[in-house]
């Protein structure tokens, strides 16, 4: 069956988690491996019943590791593959998911976030994984991570989370929170979107090697041979050279290939990184947020603009890789910026970093399972 | 029958030769008889996926010139559950230990065999955490010397073909490094079964676990495997003994099968 016809109408009114697993579909995904967690078991649920109908796969697995550990086999099959968690699981899958990083290995991972640390609130939202979306595996890497804010836009980053995975073959992680999880609005599948698929290796045998980059392509991207295609491809999560093969104690390989991994991420900030930006011309205050809180933020600073035209807004839809210069390049035009987000400062410290004290860098945090309230905003541009 | 000349030239990575492991160690002979298996059944190597967890034993897809994947401590049976799923045409055969298999991966163990996805897991079990310099495993056998039961370990032992037998396993079979005839045929009708064979490997770590425990050289090592196994027909009489040879063949759905006709009725 036809993904569109397996999705139904056009126009729906549907959960944020049913909206990732039609950007997901729309996408490509064509297996999905997870556990059920609240307040992502939606996502699980939905993709049980429509993989079998595109002819997909999908699997519980016994835990969130196993979970991980199939998407990787899946996408090394070829196919585009998904898993969808909340903390305690996310946690649990970070250790695969420096391998997929290491073995550069294409899946998206999506963390409908919820209170922690430990069990914490399953049924509130925070967002408490901003860090660990970008830290919580261990060694240096580089990875993308995308917050949508709206039921809309899970579906639409849904996609767009595959072909960043798919372009760069890295795992791209999906933030969301319990409340946009969860959270039911109006969405319009859309037609004709551009899909991206990995670069698929088309040399003799003899000439492939699986980790070699510059040499098909001016990228420091490798291009993919699949299981079962001839190339006799080997995997490791040791460090490897770009035959493959184990050599970890190659000081050099090993440098050559961390820089790499970092590189291919950051030298394309440009084209991974998007923020949505409102009122910037005249601003002297910015309010940046992302994820469910940009939507208080965005009704704070519309109140605010009703009186005083100086009040910006910026919407952080992709969170990492992080961008010092757009916020260098915002702290050299505004006096005052203020962050709102549901933890108790994460990205925060970045932008004060970035911003090098050139402005003033405020934090209104919330935590404890409640989203920040236009009224709350609105009190501290004033 | 093949020459161990033939069989090195015609799959092995010349590469990545030496191999990591001891003089002495038993897993070159699973090495030799998987890759014999293959020969013999005349299957195509390019359809076939190696994989395998962390330790000496999960090294053994390196050196195999064909598709692998070496994962993450534990986990190869996850891993391969994905591959398998995603692409059934694929034969896929897991390399693990019984530290990797049993202890940090025993999850992954009981629900792959719960599961029955079509996989050949191959364990190579010597008692010991071999690759970290000899640790207790959870098949280092009662009052052993490993470095972290200096004065003898007091933990009991898990029987890994006892276990995947109760999970449920269609194909169940155990021998040791002192048997390779029995093994390679073993091997064949593991591969051939369709689901979960599960071939449990007694291979000998001189160099970690024997060494420690009063078997100093591989002659004796050997010996030491023939003289303390016994067949299932005989294991009454000698029940102290550990029981080799095809141990369950059962008749069960498989997982891909299943999904396959699963699709066939929904997607329409």
């Amino acid at each position: 069956m036809d993904v569109h016809d397996a999705l139904g109408p056009d126009e729906q009114f549907i959960q944020g988690d049913k909206a990732c697993v039609y950007g997901a579909l729309i996408a490509g995904c064509s297996f999905f491996a997870g556990y059920p967690i609240t307040p992502a078991t939606e996502i699980s649920e939905e993709m049980s019943r429509l993989l079998p109908k595109i002819g997909g796969v999908f699997m519980q697995m016994e835990d969130e590791i196993a979970s991980m550990g199939a998407i990787i086999g899946a996408s090394w099959t070829g196919r585009k593959t998904m898993t969808a968690t909340s903390g305690p699981g996310f946690s649990l899958m970070q250790e695969n998911i420096g391998y997929a990083v290491m073995t550069e290995t294409p899946c998206v991972i999506v963390d409908v976030q919820r209170g922690g640390p430990s069990t914490g609130q399953p049924t509130k939202p925070s967002q408490g994984d901003v860090m660990q979306a970008r830290y919580g595996s261990h060694g240096d890497y580089e990875i993308i991570v995308l917050c949508p804010s709206t039921v809309q836009e899970a579906l639409e980053l849904s996609i767009r989370a595959f072909n960043l995975s798919e372009k760069y073959r890295v795992p791209v992680i999906m933030l969301m929170e319990e409340s946009l999880g969860h959270m039911r609005e109006k969405i319009r599948i859309p037609h004709d979107i551009l899909i991206v698929n990995r670069d698929t290796v088309d040399i003799s045998y003899s000439h492939y090697k699986p980790f070699r980059t510059g040499y098909m392509h001016a990228t420091k991207i490798p291009e993919f041979a699949p299981f079962g295609s001839g190339y006799k491809t080997f995997i490791t999560g040791l460090t490897h050279d770009e035959d493959g093969f184990p050599s970890p104690n190659d000081v050099k390989v090993h440098a050559e290939l961390i820089e790499r991994l970092s590189e291919k991420i950051t030298e394309n900030i440009d084209d991974i990184f998007y923020a949505d930006t409102k009122y910037l011309e005249y601003a002297d205050t910015v309010v940046i947020s992302y994820g469910i809180a940009a939507r208080p933020s965005l009704s704070a600073v519309n109140r605010a603009q009703r009186t005083d035209r100086n009040v910006a807004f910026v919407n952080l839809n992709t969170l990492w890789p992080f961008n010092y210069e757009f916020i260098a390049d915002l702290s050299k035009q505004v006096e005052r910026i203020i962050v709102v987000e549901m933890n108790m400062g994460m990205i925060y410290h970045k932008i004060r970093e970035a911003a090098e004290g050139r402005c003033d860098v405020k934090l209104l945090r919330v935590v404890g399972g409640g989203v920040p309230t236009p009224k709350e905003i609105l009190e501290l541009i004033k | 029958m093949i020459s161990n000349q033939e069989i090195f030239d015609k799959y092995i990575r010349k590469n990545m030769m030496p191999t990591i492991l001891c003089s002495g160690c038993g897993n070159g002979i699973v090495l030799n008889s998987i890759l014999r298996a293959i020969d013999e059944l005349g299957k195509d190597i390019d359809k076939m996926v190696f994989v395998s967890g962390i330790g000496c034993s999960s090294r053994l897809n390196s050196y195999i010139k064909a598709d692998g994947l070496h994962t993450t401590h534990g986990r190869p049976i996850a891993f391969a559950t994905g591959i398998k799923a995603a692409n059934p045409d694929l034969d896929v055969v897991v390399f693990t230990g019984d530290g990797d298999c049993a202890g940090i991966g025993g999850n992954h163990f009981i629900h792959g065999i719960r599961r029955n996805i079509d996989l050949t897991v191959i364990a190579l079990n010597n008692y010991n955490y071999g690759m970290t310099g000899g640790q207790a495993s959870p098949t280092t056998p009662y009052e052993s010397i490993t470095t972290t039961t200096q004065y003898e370990s007091f933990e009991h032992p898990f029987d890994l073909s006892k276990l995947a037998m109760a999970a449920g396993a269609p194909f169940v079979a155990r021998w040791t490094m002192a048997h390779p005839l029995q093994l390679l045929k073993t091997i064949k009708k593991g591969l051939a079964v369709k689901g979960f064979s599960f071939i449990e490997v007694l291979t000998a770590c001189p160099t970690s676990y024997w060494r420690k425990n009063h078997i100093r050289d591989t002659e004796s090592m050997y010996r030491w495997y023939k003289e303390n196994t016994v067949s299932a027909k005989r294991s009454e009489n000698e029940p102290e003994k550990i029981v080799i040879g095809e141990l369950q063949h059962l008749d069960k759905k498989e997982w891909t099968e299943q999904w396959t006709e699963l699709v066939e009725r929904v997607s329409l």
